[in-house]
């Protein structure tokens, strides 16, 4: 058993697993849940002057038979007064001493960022979240996303905080910005702790066919709203690594984005998370999946040789590196194992019209078993010389490892895009010729 | 005693409901969204009308029934029955790659009803009328699955077509032969009136040879199409086959969708002679009718019955029982000439195949209703009187071209159960399309193909798949490429 227990900046958890801002951290009844469920912290409905919600509020992104691929909502922050809430805190850190309870916040003006960090301390949360994300209602109103879209805002906004504060500051970035890299490094150059990404993202989900109006329905109306749950994953993961690489941040990172399983989780750490927050999962299946989101984080890091989940966290950053560092001359191409392909076809057609015209349906003989249900049925073959190894027919393949990009040797040394350029310059070598 | 209904209204309308119940908007689409859109798919080469099923079945995961129904109806215009009927598990759902993923294969038979549903429910015409007429007159000879598939093909390609049909219906087995608990004869109605409504005409009532001669449609006609069918059931040949209480299958089948199925009789104690699909559906129509035994008896051993595994499960599961390895030598009756039972005799198979009867071993088993169901003849006498030059094989089917429907006659074309001996009603409404298309080509001159189906464009001899493929696990495709 490995210790998933974690130290972000400061904060204490048991397990890097956190309720995200949102619906499910609503409540001291719902806290008390969440930990009885074993999560290891929960981020409270971000706190601020209450605010009145409108009914309908959450669309979703359905696909192929999947609910919930994406989902968005027009929720604004709390609609419970300050007072509740911090004396809900209060009640639930009393009872959870061991457990992280963050106050996430979202105020104006100085004097009320000063008084809303004081009252986290004095209730005794383990630290605050300052929410700079959210894209829609709040940042009208100059909060929210509007903070976080501009990097000297969330600069002398989290100074603000930063001047009452005495216990960690996370601040919440929005996704809704060219480079979030510049945000962290605001968030960094005025003195916060760590940074929490991604809030949500934009969006129109669908709009209603018959009507013509957009969901969520407001009587006739809909408005743009904010984008999670699974669907964002590999955006909030392009994030969270972008911000752990820049050598200018350097902030622990608890990641937020579509995480629902321990696989997601642990991509996020080896991506350079501390912790991680899951809200729309929460929202869809309830607080008992933390379960097998602590167990199997607990049996890979077992798998691995970890004995601490810190061992993980960052592991996958360093990999990434700029496309023209990569190696030109590495090559991989599409393997079929007959014995397991089933016939449908999919590959052919996906690089027939889809990639590079190198798959043949050829007469099946002498290829094994495959689709041999149907008679004289002809199967896919790869013309390994015409593969540029894209990955595409493995991907749509719908058999298991069934097509494997298997790596081949060139017999060239390595040469990137830079090397090549550099090559040229001096007249070592000619320019490749292009694809015909 | 004669023989009496056995069962009330409510019972008989639970017993003989549908067997498969039509799935909901969200099963389908759910359903709908196990299918991988194969390219090149082997369910459309298993499927003899050659229905672009990936397509269909996407449209329906797309929210679009409509659509698929489109896609359905135009390859095969008997869409609606065939889902019901089709031996789906040996055709396109024997054949479709999620079997060899998942164990389980793509319930495309009831997606394709599901489809089919949705527009006779919501009384979509999706199949246009032809803008262009060409004047020429075809009569087709029978109104079943064939002549429908012939008719609905040659209107769509401009020509007049004309049914005969001698019964006061169209739609042949499918209106009258078909298993009551697997298709209702109203489905098989609305077909005709599918057909009809693409400009076809139906002349009901009216039989070939004794209300109109052929000569005088040869006249009449540019080009006839024979969908005859198969004729009466086949004779057993021993004493006492003409009964009260002794019923061909056929008619017996025939009675239940004729008359309200609380007056349908039934015995208490049925036996049932033959062990083919026909026998089958008898042994679980029977049950279900309340009889109390049902024994279908065979001369062969189970492994050689020509029912599907799945018609033979039911029929067992419905309490069916089964009597291999026996004949019956004689029908008996009582003194008041009604059935009493049979006497049989066991069988046994020789080195070379044959049956014989085990001497020594009759014996006699009471049954107060006798079912044969050993086949139906060949229409070799009909032929023969209609069109004595017409070429007939060996078993007295009509000989015919596969691909044209041509026959030995210049006008005369043949497809379904007459010309192929007896295959499935989506063999038949196959068979009747390629024949219109043979017909097509012979009086224009212009061959027909396609239309080519965007889930087989650019596959080698993609245009061929639209309904001219051999159905997998047939003898003309084994004897190419080997069993499977
Ligand atoms: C209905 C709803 C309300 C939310 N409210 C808040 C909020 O008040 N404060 C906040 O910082 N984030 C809020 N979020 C954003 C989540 O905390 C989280 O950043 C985002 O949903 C991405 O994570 P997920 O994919 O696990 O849902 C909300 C999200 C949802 C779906
Ligand atoms: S890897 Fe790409 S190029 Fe190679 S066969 Fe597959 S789809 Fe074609
Ligand atoms: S996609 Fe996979 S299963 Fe399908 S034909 Fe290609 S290799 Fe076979
Ligand atoms: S074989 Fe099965 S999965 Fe493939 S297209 Fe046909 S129904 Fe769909």
């Amino acid at each position: 058993m490995a210790d998933l227990s974690i130290n972000l900046a400061g904060i204490k958890s048991p397990n890097p697993f956190w309720v995200a801002s949102g619906p499910p951290s609503n409540t001291a009844y719902q806290a008390h849940r969440a930990f009885e469920a074993g999560w290891g912290g929960v981020v409270w409905k971000t706190i601020g002057e209450p605010i009145v919600n409108v009914s309908s509020r959450y669309s979703a992104m359905n696909l192929g038979g999947v609910r919930m691929a994406g989902f968005n909502n027009i929720e604004l922050i709390s609609d419970r007064s300050p007072e509740t809430n911090f004396r809900e805190i209060a009640e639930v850190k009393k009872r959870w001493p061991n457990h992280a309870v963050i106050a996430s916040l979202m105020v104006d003006t100085r004097e009320r960022w000063h008084e809303f960090v004081k009252w986290s301390a004095d209730v005794g949360a383990d630290g605050v979240e300052l929410n700079f994300g959210c894209p829609h209602g709040m940042c009208e109103r100059g909060m929210g996303s509007a903070v976080g879209q501009q990097p000297a805002v969330t600069e002398r906004i989290v100074s603000w905080a930063m001047e009452a504060a005495t216990i960690p500051v996370i601040v919440k970035l929005t996704p809704n910005i060219t480079d979030i890299t510049y945000a962290a490094r605001a968030a960094k150059s005025a003195g916060a702790n760590a940074i929490s990404l991604i809030n949500t993202i934009n969006s129109i989900t669908q709009v209603n066919l018959d009507n013509l109006v957009p969901e969520p329905f407001v009587a006739g109306f809909s408005t743009h709203g904010g984008y999670c749950g699974p669907a964002v994953k590999p955006i909030a993961l392009n994030m969270v690594q972008s911000c752990a690489d820049d050598p200018e941040v350097q902030l622990p990172i608890s990641g937020i984005g579509g995480i629902s399983n321990w696989r997601d989780a642990a991509e996020f750490i080896a991506l350079g998370s501390t912790s991680v927050q899951v809200c729309t999962a929460i929202m869809h299946y309830g607080f008992r999946i933390v379960e097998d989101m602590v167990e199997g984080l607990n049996d890979y890091l077992d798998s691995k040789g970890f004995t601490n989940v810190a061992q993980l966290r960052g592991l996958a950053v360093p990999t990434l590196k700029k496309w023209e560092s990569l190696d030109l001359h590495y090559q991989r191409i599409a393997r079929i194992n007959y014995d397991k392909c089933i016939g449908c076809n999919l590959c052919y057609i996906a690089c027939e019209d889809g990639a590079h015209q190198c798959i043949d349906l050829v007469d099946p003989n002498g290829y094994g078993l495959g689709p041999g249900r149907v008679p004289g049925k002809p199967i896919p073959k790869v013309r390994e010389n015409d593969c540029v190894g894209c990955n595409l027919c493995s991907l749509v393949c719908p058999v298991d490892n069934c097509i494997t990009m298997t790596s081949i040797e060139t017999g060239k040394p390595r040469m990137s895009w830079t090397d090549y350029q550099a090559k040229m310059a001096r007249g070592e070598m000619m320019p490749i010729p292009p694809h015909p | 005693m004669p023989l009496s209904p056995k069962l009330g209204p409510e019972a008989l309308a639970a017993n003989l409901a549908e067997l498969h119940p039509a799935l909901t908007t969200q099963e389908a689409v759910i359903e709908a969204n196990r299918c991988l859109f194969c390219f090149d798919a082997p369910c459309i080469k298993a499927c003899p009308t050659g229905i672009d099923i990936p397509s269909f079945i996407k449209k329906i995961a797309n929210g679009n029934p409509t659509g698929a129904a489109r896609a359905i109806l135009s390859a095969n215009i008997l869409g609606a029955s065939c889902a019901r009927v089709c031996p789906t598990s040996e055709l396109c759902e024997g054949a479709c790659v999620v079997l060899d993923l998942e164990g389980d294969p793509v319930k495309i038979g009831l997606l394709q009803r599901h489809a089919t549903d949705h527009v006779h429910e919501h009384h979509l015409q999706v199949l246009k009328k032809p803008s262009a007429h060409t004047n020429r007159r075809i009569a087709v000879i029978g109104g079943g699955p064939a002549g429908l598939g012939c008719a609905a093909e040659l209107a769509q390609l401009g020509h007049q077509a004309v049914v005969f049909e001698k019964k006061p219906n169209a739609g042949g087995l499918n209106t009258y032969g078909i298993a009551y608990y697997k298709m209702k004869p109203q489905v098989s109605l609305e077909e005709v009136e599918l057909v009809k409504s693409l400009g076809v005409e139906f002349r009901c009532g009216v039989e070939v040879g004794r209300d109109v001669s052929l000569a005088q449609l040869e006249q009449e006609f540019d080009a006839v199409f024979l969908g005859l069918g198969l004729g009466a059931g086949t004779r057993l040949g021993i004493p006492g086959e003409q009964l009260p209480g002794v019923i061909d299958a056929i008619d017996f089948i025939e009675q239940i969708h004729a008359e309200p199925l609380h007056q349908v009789p039934v015995g208490e104690r049925v036996a049932v002679i033959g062990c083919g699909n026909t026998a089958i559906d008898a042994v679980t129509q029977a049950k279900r009718l309340g009889a109390q035994t049902v024994l279908a008896i065979y001369r062969r051993g189970e492994d050689d019955m020509s029912a599907y595994d799945f018609e033979y499960e039911l029929a067992k599961n419905d309490g069916g029982q089964f009597l291999f390895h026996a004949v019956p030598l004689e029908i008996l009756a009582g003194k008041d000439g009604r059935v009493t039972g049979l006497r049989l005799a066991r069988t046994q198979v020789n080195a070379a195949g044959k049956v014989g009867i085990i001497p020594g071993t009759e014996f006699v088993e009471p049954f107060d209703m006798v079912i044969k169901a050993v086949g139906q003849e060949k229409q070799a006498a009909l032929l023969k009187k209609l069109l004595p030059k017409l070429e007939l094989d060996k078993r007295g089917a009509v000989k015919y071209d596969f691909a044209t429907g041509r026959t030995n006659l210049p006008k005369i074309f043949a497809g379904g159960d007459c010309a192929n001996g007896g295959r499935e009603v989506v063999n038949a409404v196959a068979e009747g399309k390629r024949a219109a298309r043979g017909i097509h080509a012979f009086l224009s001159g212009h061959e027909v193909t396609g239309p080519v189906q965007p889930s087989r464009l650019g596959a080698k001899n993609g245009a061929a798949g639209s309904g001219f493929d051999h159905p997998i696990r047939v003898k003309e495709l084994e004897e190419e490429f080997g069993k499977p």
